[in-house]
């Protein structure tokens, strides 16, 4: 037994760069790696883009649009957001995991930022958001959809989705250390969700919509961040509902990483 | 010396039930203090605080005269944690287990690597460095949780029922490493509901129950606590029973008790082993048939039993679910 092991001075040595971020980032590998050694936690965001536009374009596009490809055209930026928006519910059941599991009482017990933990997860979920987005497009290429406003803008649109959903992601954070229970994050996650992503511009025109359900889908956040990305994907406005994006997500930001952190520092 | 640990009258409330009624204890640097108690006792709540985990409600706690709760952070690094969960990443390997920890105490990606190494060598775990943790026994897991929480060289470690769930092996083995950092100088605070483990591992033991300290001292103050010695005779017939008492009763030191269904007799005795030679010169050529003879010193079981009149595994465990 090698006493050199323990006995040296408890001294720790410091790098200079920011402590916080650069333990945000070690928790962000950690999740990186577990992503890469256990490929199926990305079933979910690889599946569900394919089924949902399988669904709505061949099983409504003719009624709705007449045609299919027509629709798959207007389609393809809601179906990109929504899924995105059910993607973000994953982080809350991975939180609620590691704490039912004392991952999170090390972490806890460490001399690192409180924040780190957190925004770890937030930044490794970048890794299910772009494969997301990237199965979506990927699929509708092949089926026959083009961006007709160019690469550049196409990439905003997916740079805009991204951050919108990191912002979003911020809700299932606070949810995931609240709740008691992975299966609770994810009841309490569909029933925000649903109504959202649905009663949205994704699948349908807001004008083809009963007054009041109008009100609702022409202030959803969701509608303001399809119709960016449909604008810059298809042409339209875009400056508009890009600052109500921003907007929403600012607000997202400010009103649910102060809750989240509060909830993480007195889950117990 | 000084103390490591000094905690002074804490008070832990969970809503309507009270964890912890004014706790006092103190772990002299360089020592292993057990803390026993049955499940629900509230050891697992004294650890959360002491880890800085859980705020308490009153009293207060220092670490290496640091205050856990107003000096949080500067106690989180002199601190290691094991808790009852071993607490590691199940897809990651070993290696990339403790490796992150050492990232996050910012030691460097080359001495993070070099400090794993060493400290899987250390608990025999470099042959299974590089397989996922999931593939690992339990012994292996709580391996590895003891190594993650050592990687910043703690000054106080608290160890959290270090072998609840083990297998006897792997226990006797947990044991061997621990009492290896004990000789490192490691101070340790270590929960067990075992009081073999707290016999065998602590310097001095603090006994709680329903939340507040009913004992403390050595295994030997808390035994003659208890009482002395017994001697302990298993005869082969009833009449042997009879004429064993009547041989032996000018040793006993308090009336003996006989059990004719196990035709075992038990007398509370002193004087160690002269007296057991003394028992058995007594019973030579009487006839009386000795199936079994001992002496028997109270063990921590029997302290238990005595100060809180229900067994040490004997307990509500719904309690402890609540200090969660």
């Amino acid at each position: 037994m090698t006493t050199a092991v323990l006995t040296p001075p408890p001294a720790v040595p410091t790098t200079p760069t920011l402590p916080a971020v650069q333990q945000a980032l070690t928790l962000a590998w950690r999740n990186v790696v577990k992503i890469r050694k256990q490929p199926e936690a990305l079933m979910d965001v690889s599946l569900q883009p394919i089924i949902f536009t399988v669904l709505f374009v061949f099983v409504f596009g003719g009624a709705i649009a007449g045609d299919w490809r027509d629709y798959l055209t207007y389609l393809v930026p809601g179906i990109l957001v929504q899924t995105l928006m059910f993607a973000t519910q994953g982080i809350g059941v991975a939180l609620n995991n590691d704490i039912a599991k004392g991952v999170f009482d090390r972490f806890r017990s460490l001399p690192i930022a409180r924040s780190a933990p957190l925004v770890g997860a937030v930044l490794s979920d970048v890794v299910r958001y772009v494969t997301s987005m990237t199965v979506l497009l990927a699929f509708a290429v092949a089926l026959g959809f083009r961006t007709t406003q160019g690469l550049p803008a196409a990439a905003l649109a997916v740079l805009v989705a991204l951050a919108f959903a990191m912002c979003l992601s911020w809700v299932f954070v606070w949810i995931g250390l609240t709740v008691r229970s992975a299966g609770a994050v994810q009841g309490v996650g569909f029933l925000a969700t649903f109504p959202l992503t649905f009663g949205s511009t994704a699948l349908v025109q807001a004008d083809t919509l009963p007054g009041w359900l109008q009100a609702f889908t022409r202030n959803n956040p969701v509608t303001h961040l399809i119709d960016t990305v449909r604008g810059l994907l298809l042409g339209g406005p875009v400056a508009e509902p890009l600052a109500w994006t921003a907007g929403w997500a600012a607000l997202l930001l400010a009103v649910f990483v102060p809750l989240a952190m509060r909830a993480y520092r007195r889950r117990v | 010396m000084s103390d490591a640990v000094v905690v002074e009258g804490l008070v832990k409330k969970f809503g309507d039930f009270t964890a912890l009624r004014g706790v006092d204890l103190t772990v002299a640097r360089g020592t292993v203090l057990g803390l026993l108690g049955p499940n629900g006792a509230g050891k697992t709540t004294v650890v959360r605080i002491l880890s800085t985990l859980l705020r308490p409600d009153g009293g207060r706690a220092e670490i290496t005269g640091l205050d856990v709760v107003t000096q949080a952070d500067q106690v989180r690094s002199v601190i290691g944690l094991t808790g009852q969960y071993a607490a590691v990443d199940e897809y990651l390997t070993g290696e990339e287990n403790l490796e992150m920890v050492g990232r996050l105490y910012r030691l460097g990606k080359k001495e993070s690597r070099a400090r794993a190494g060493q400290l899987l060598e250390r608990f025999d775990l470099t042959d299974a460095a590089r397989r996922p943790a999931k593939t690992y026994s339990g012994g292996m897991r709580r391996r590895l949780d003891i190594a993650a929480s050592l990687i910043a060289r703690p000054q106080v470690l608290f160890l959290d029922e270090p072998t609840t769930g083990l297998d006897p092996r792997s226990r006797l083995g947990m044991w061997e490493f621990i009492a290896d950092l004990v000789s490192d100088g490691t101070t340790i605070l270590l929960t067990t509901q075992y009081l073999e483990e707290a016999d065998r591992l602590a310097d001095r033991m603090v006994v709680i129950d329903r939340g507040s300290v009913i004992a403390r001292g050595t295994a030997d103050e808390l035994k003659a606590q208890v009482g002395g010695e017994r001697l302990e005779l298993t005869v082969g017939s009833v009449e042997g029973l009879g004429r064993a008492v009547e041989l032996l009763r000018p040793l006993a030191v308090d009336d003996p008790q006989r059990d004719e269904q196990t035709r075992r007799l038990t007398l509370p005795v002193k004087g160690g082993a002269a007296t057991l030679a003394e028992a058995l010169r007594l019973l030579e050529g009487s006839g009386v048939e000795l199936l079994d003879v001992g002496l028997r010193r109270p063990d921590l079981d029997d302290v238990f039993l005595t100060l809180t009149g229900h067994s040490a595994d004997d307990a509500d465990p719904a309690t402890e679910e609540q200090a969660r």
